[in-house]
């Protein structure tokens, strides 16, 4: 048992502690929250692997700003606990049995068929500076093209959330008084 | 020293998490959070391959899902509010007909 295995296994822990959580609560909130802890354990791992870049913006981007969003619409809408229905029954006895199946099967064939060769902690240093250059130089039109891509989901996002007018379009609005 | 298939079997167990909630719940947040735990898992064994091939390019990869997961949850809770007006519930079991 060295450190990073150590380290790894927490991480590990914590990952799929809040996963498991994410299926067991029925409130959205208490869901939003261990989504949270998930990130937050998936970003030591990064930082494990040496993705100190990708570490930062998991915490920053994902478990900030996303999870933000997912909260405030959560509070804006008032979400309350789920309710059961007949369907979900269905989905619910299919559900658990795949999951149970796909992962066992998953980490069954994994473990078999994959070599010893071992991940040393900080393997492959991607730093800020080396993610920069890399990203401004190789991936410079998908990094352009993501811009374009962000641009149009707020709009998209602007007009879906905002309150449809309260008279039909092109038929000016009633004078009052 | 971890051996790259921890890292995938975590990443396959995350994704299969994500997969059975999709399934499981009803409520429409739940479903997108669901989703967004898939992505995780996946951008998982993204840095797990990365470091094991040293390709860097594996980190742009889920730099580039981040930017577009952030993107895709902007655009789907603007829809979720938009389904709760008309709706004014949040059972994806109640929203069953494609007209808004």
């Amino acid at each position: 048992m060295n450190v990073h295995l150590i380290l790894f296994l927490a991480f590990g822990a914590v990952a799929v502690a809040g996963a498991i959580n994410l299926l067991a609560q029925t409130h959205p909130i208490n869901s939003a929250l261990s989504l949270i802890a998930v990130m937050a354990a998936l970003a030591g791992e990064y930082l494990l692997l040496g993705a100190e870049f990708l570490a930062a913006v998991q915490v920053i981007v994902y478990a900030g700003a996303i999870m933000v969003l997912f909260v405030f619409t959560i509070m804006l809408l008032n979400a309350g606990v789920e309710e059961r229905t007949q369907g979900s029954r269905v989905a619910f006895l299919f559900g658990i049995p795949g999951l149970l199946l796909g992962s066992v099967l998953l980490g069954w064939v994994v473990l078999r068929h994959s070599g010893t060769e071992a991940v040393a902690a900080g393997a492959l240093p991607g730093d800020p500076k080396t993610i920069g250059q890399l990203l401004f130089h190789e991936f410079l039109l998908p990094f352009e093209i993501t811009s374009v891509l962000i641009l149009i989901a707020i709009m998209g996002a602007v007009v879906l959330a905002s309150k449809p007018p309260t008279h039909p379009p092109g038929v000016p609005a009633r004078k009052v008084g | 020293m971890v051996p790259l298939s921890y890292y995938l079997v975590l990443s396959g167990f995350l994704f299969a998490c994500g997969v059975a909630g999709f399934l499981i719940k009803r409520n429409i947040i739940t479903i997108f959070m669901s989703i967004e735990l898939m992505l995780n898992g996946v951008n998982l064994s993204f840095v797990a391959f990365a470091a094991h091939w040293h390709a860097l390019a594996g980190q742009i990869f889920v730099f580039f899902v981040m930017v577009v997961a952030a993107a895709e949850s902007a655009v789907g809770l603007a829809i979720i509010i938009a389904v709760y007006r008309t709706r004014e519930t949040l059972n994806v079991d109640q929203v069953n007909l494609l007209k808004l």
